[in-house]
C-alpha cells in the first residue's frame, strides 16, 4: 500500500481507498474502527496514512467503542471518522444518538452488505437505508449520503465532512460492497481545488459563551476541550448552557432547533445527479451501485425510443422530497430499483400521494441489479 | 502526610471549582458517598496544580456519572458504560489534556466491562475512578457485578447467586499502570490516592468503596449512611498491613491503598514513534 502523496494524480483506486483519500483531503485527523467486511480496507489504509500525516488511527475493541472514540476526538478538536458494515453500524447506534443530541460533528461510513445479522458478509445489498435514518433512538434529524462510484467516494466523503462541520451533526455515508471493491481510475484533486469547511468556533470572551444558544443558522459555535471555553457536554436533553433540563420551555426549543438546523438548509444538503431527465416520461430513481446500472439502462432505453431518465439520489436523508415532487407530477411512471425489499421506493410512494405510478425492482440475493434487468422493465412500462 | 483543610480553604475551593449557578441542589441522596468523592477529587486536582482548561472530566451514566455537571472543567457526560471510549478519543486527539473518568461499578464493569479491560491493557495516560457501591442506585437497586453473593436487590429478591468482581484486582490483571483502592470513609487518604493516580503516567485506576444506603443499605438492613461508613472503617485493611496478615484474619475484609504501581509503555508516546516510522516511509516513497 503506497503512502505517497497522490494529489493531482490519476490513480487506480477502489471505493474504500477513495473514501480514505476524501477524508484526508477534508482534514480528517482521527479514525477509530473495528474490522468488518467489506469495510476493512478503510481501516487498513487509514492505519498507514493517518500517522504519516500526523493524525491518529486506533483499532478499538468494538464498534461501540469506535463511535465513542470519534465523538471524544471531535470534542477535542479533531475531524473524525469511523467505518463499518451493517452489524457494526447497529452497535454504533447508541452513540450516534449521543452525537446528534450533543451536536458533535463526525462521519460514519457504512459499507452495506447483505443482512440481517451476519447475513451475506461478502455480498452487496442496500438494506440499511432505514437503519441509517431511524437506527438510533428518539426524534432527531440526520444526514445520510449514498455513494455510487470511486469518484463519489472521494467527493462525497469531502462533502460529508463539510456538512458535519457546518451543521454540527454526524453524517452517515452509505456505501456498498460493489462500490467499495470496484477499482476505477480517478484524479485526486490538488488541495487548492477542494472546498473544505471547518466548524465555527466561538470568538467571544469565554464567560460570554453560551454553548447551545440558538442563532439564525440554528448552529451554535463549537468550543473544543482545552481551548478555554469550558462547558458541559451531555446526552441528556440540555438547556442552552449544556446542563440537563426537564423544563418544557427548554426541551422544546432545543429539539426544535436541532431539527430546524437541517430543515432550513434542505437545499444546501440535498444532492442529486440527473441524466436525460428533462423530457423523461419514465423516471428511474436509484442510488449507490444500482445507480450505475440504472444510468446504463436509461441510455440504452433512449436508443430504443423509450424516453427514460435518471435521478440518482446522493442525499438519502433528509429525503429529497422537494427535488422529486416536480418529477412525480410530470412523469408517466417511476421505477425504483434497489437491493432490498423496498426501502427508498417506500419513501417515494409516501411522497408520491397518487401523482404517478411507482414501480419497484428489488433484488435480495446478494447480487447487483444489472443494466439489462432495469432495461427490460423500462421497455415493459 | 495528612492534609487538613481550614474552612477558608474549603470555601476557596468551592468558589474555584464548583458551578454554583443553577447546578445545585445536586441529585444525590443526603448522606451519599458521592459528595465525599467530589470533595476528594477537587482537592486532589487542586494539589496537582492543573489549570481548569487542562482537565477533562468524563463520566458514564448513573449516580456517580452526574458528578461532572457540578464542576467547572471541560465536562463530558457520555452514554452508559462508554465513558472510557469517549475519553480515549479525547486523549488521542489532544494528549495535552488531563483526562479523568468517573464511573460507577455497573457502568464500568457490566456494560462497560469490555472497554474497561481494554483501556487498562492499552495504557493511555488516563485516570479512571470507579465508585463501587455494590448496586445500581439511580435505576432503583438492581444487582450489579459487585453485588455480594447472597445479598438482596430489586432483581434479586430471593438473594443474589452470582459471585462478584473485585474491580481493583481486575484492573491489575488487565494491565493498568497504577491501581489503588480507597473508601469514602478514609477521605484524606482518598485525596492522596486520586492525586497519585492523576500524576501517574499511564492508565491509573482508583476503586472507591462507597455506600448506597438508600438502595443497597436499606434493602440489606445495613443501617444508614453512618453505619455503612463505619463498616468501611472496620473492614478496610491497608495493603501494607494486609501483607502481614493470614487469610483467616483477612476473611471478609478488603484492602485499601496502592495495589500496583508500575511503568509500562504509554500509548501516546508509542504512537509518536509510529508517526515517525510512517513519515520516514512516506519520505522514502517520494
Ligand atoms: S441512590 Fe445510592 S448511590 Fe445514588 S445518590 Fe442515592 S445513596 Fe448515592
Amino acid at each position: 500500500m503506497s503512502v505517497a502523496n497522490i494529489s493531482g494524480k490519476q490513480v487506480l483506486l477502489q471505493g474504500n481507498e477513495a473514501v480514505v483519500e476524501g477524508a484526508l483531503a477534508a482534514g480528517c485527523t482521527f479514525f477509530a474502527g473495528y474490522p468488518i467486511t467489506p469495510a476493512t480496507e478503510i481501516s487498513e489504509v487509514m492505519s498507514v496514512k493517518l500517522p504519516a500525516m500526523g493524525g491518529t488511527f486506533i483499532q478499538m475493541e468494538d464498534e461501540i467503542a469506535s463511535m465513542g472514540a470519534i465523538i471524544g476526538a471531535s470534542l477535542a478538536g479533531a475531524k473524525s471518522m469511523t467505518a463499518t458494515s451493517g452489524p457494526g453500524f447497529s452497535l454504533m447506534q447508541e452513540n450516534l444518538g449521543f452525537a446528534c443530541v450533543a451536536e458533535v460533528p463526525c462521519v460514519v461510513v457504512n459499507v452495506m452488505r447483505g443482512g440481517p445479522s451476519t447475513g451475506l458478509p461478502t455480498n452487496v445489498a442496500q438494506g440499511d437505508v432505514m437503519q441509517a435514518r431511524w437506527g438510533t433512538h428518539g426524534d432527531h434529524p440526520i444526514i445520510v449520503l449514498a455513494v455510487s462510484s470511486t469518484k463519489d467516494c472521494f467527493d462525497i466523503t469531502v462533502k460529508a465532512f463539510n456538512l458535519a462541520e457546518k451543521y454540527r451533526t454526524p453524517v452517515i455515508i452509505l456505501s456498498d460492497e460493489v462500490v467499495a471493491h470496484t477499482r476505477e481510475k480517478i484524479r485526486i484533486p490538488h488541495p487548492e481545488e477542494i472546498e473544505v469547511v471547518d466548524r465555527i468556533r466561538p470568538n467571544m470572551p469565554p464567560e460570554w459563551y453560551i454553548p447551545y444558544e440558538d442563532n439564525s443558522r440554528g448552529v451554535p459555535p463549537m468550543g473544543i476541550f482545552g481551548d478555554g471555553y469550558r462547558y458541559h457536554v451531555t446526552g441528556l436533553i440540555h438547556d442552552v448552557r449544556g446542563f440537563p433540563t426537564q423544563r418544557a420551555d427548554e426541551i422544546v426549543p432545543f429539539l426544535t432547533r436541532i431539527h430546524r438546523k437541517i430543515s432550513q438548509n434542505f437545499f444546501d444538503i440535498l444532492m442529486v445527479e440527473t441524466e436525460l431527465d428533462e423530457d423523461a416520461e419514465i423516471l428511474v430513481i436509484a442510488y449507490g451501485s444500482v445507480a450505475r446500472s440504472a444510468r446504463r439502462a436509461v441510455r440504452e432505453a433512449r436508443k430504443r425510443g423509450v424516453r427514460a431518465g435518471l435521478v440518482q439520489l446522493i442525499t438519502l436523508w433528509p429525503f429529497p422530497r422537494q427535488i422529486l415532487e416536480p418529477y412525480l407530477k410530470r412523469v408517466k411512471a417511476v421505477l425504483v430499483p434497489e437491493l432490498n425489499m423496498g426501502q427508498v421506493s417506500r419513501e417515494v410512494k409516501r411522497i408520491n400521494q397518487g401523482m404517478t405510478r411507482v414501480e419497484t425492482l428489488n433484488r435480495i440475493d446478494g447480487n447487483l441489479i444489472t443494466p439489462e434487468e432495469i432495461l427490460t422493465r423500462l421497455l415493459k412500462i | 502526610m495528612n492534609v487538613r483543610h481550614s474552612m477558608a480553604e474549603v470555601t476557596k475551593l468551592i468558589h474555584k471549582y464548583l458551578r454554583h449557578d443553577k447546578k445545585f441542589p445536586h441529585v444525590w441522596c443526603p448522606g451519599c458517598g458521592n459528595g465525599i468523592l467530589l470533595g476528594a477529587l477537587i482537592r486532589a486536582i487542586d494539589r496537582t496544580g492543573y489549570e481548569k482548561d487542562d482537565i477533562v472530566l468524563v463520566s458514564g451514566i448513573g449516580c456517580a456519572g452526574r458528578l461532572p455537571v457540578y464542576v467547572d472543567f471541560n465536562t463530558l457526560h457520555t452514554t452508559h458504560g462508554r465513558a472510557l471510549t469517549f475519553a480515549t478519543g479525547v486523549k488521542l486527539a489532544n494528549p495535552r489534556l488531563q483526562v479523568i473518568v468517573i464511573m460507577g461499578d455497573g457502568d464500568a464493569t457490566a456494560i462497560g466491562g469490555n472497554h474497561f479491560i481494554h483501556a487498562a491493557r492499552r495504557n493511555l495516560n488516563l485516570t479512571a475512578i470507579i465508585v463501587n457501591n455494590n448496586i445500581y442506585g439511580m435505576t432503583g437497586g438492581q444487582y450489579s457485578p459487585t453485588t455480594p453473593y447472597g445479598a438482596l436487590a430489586t432483581t434479586a429478591v430471593y438473594r443474589h447467586i452470582e459471585q462478584s468482581f473485585s474491580i481493583a484486582e481486575l484492573a491489575v490483571t488487565a494491565g493498568a499502570s497504577m491501581v489503588a483502592r480507597g473508601t469514602v470513609y478514609h477521605a484524606t487518604m482518598l485525596d492522596r490516592l486520586i492525586e497519585q493516580a492523576i500524576r501517574k503516567r499511564g492508565f491509573s485506576v482508583v476503586e472507591v468503596i462507597s455506600h448506597c444506603h438508600t438502595q443497597y443499605g436499606r434493602r440489606n438492613k445495613l443501617g444508614g449512611a453512618v453505619d455503612m461508613l463505619r463498616w468501611q472503617k472496620e473492614n478496610a485493611v491497608r495493603v501494607e498491613k494486609a501483607a502481614k496478615m493470614s487469610e483467616e484474619e483477612l476473611a471478609g475484609k478488603f484492602t485499601i491503598g496502592v495495589l500496583v504501581d508500575r511503568d509500562l509503555p504509554i500509548y501516546t508516546e508509542e504512537y509518536r514513534k509510529i508517526r515517525e516510522a510512517a513519515r520516514s516511509r512516506m519520505a522514502a516513497v517520494k
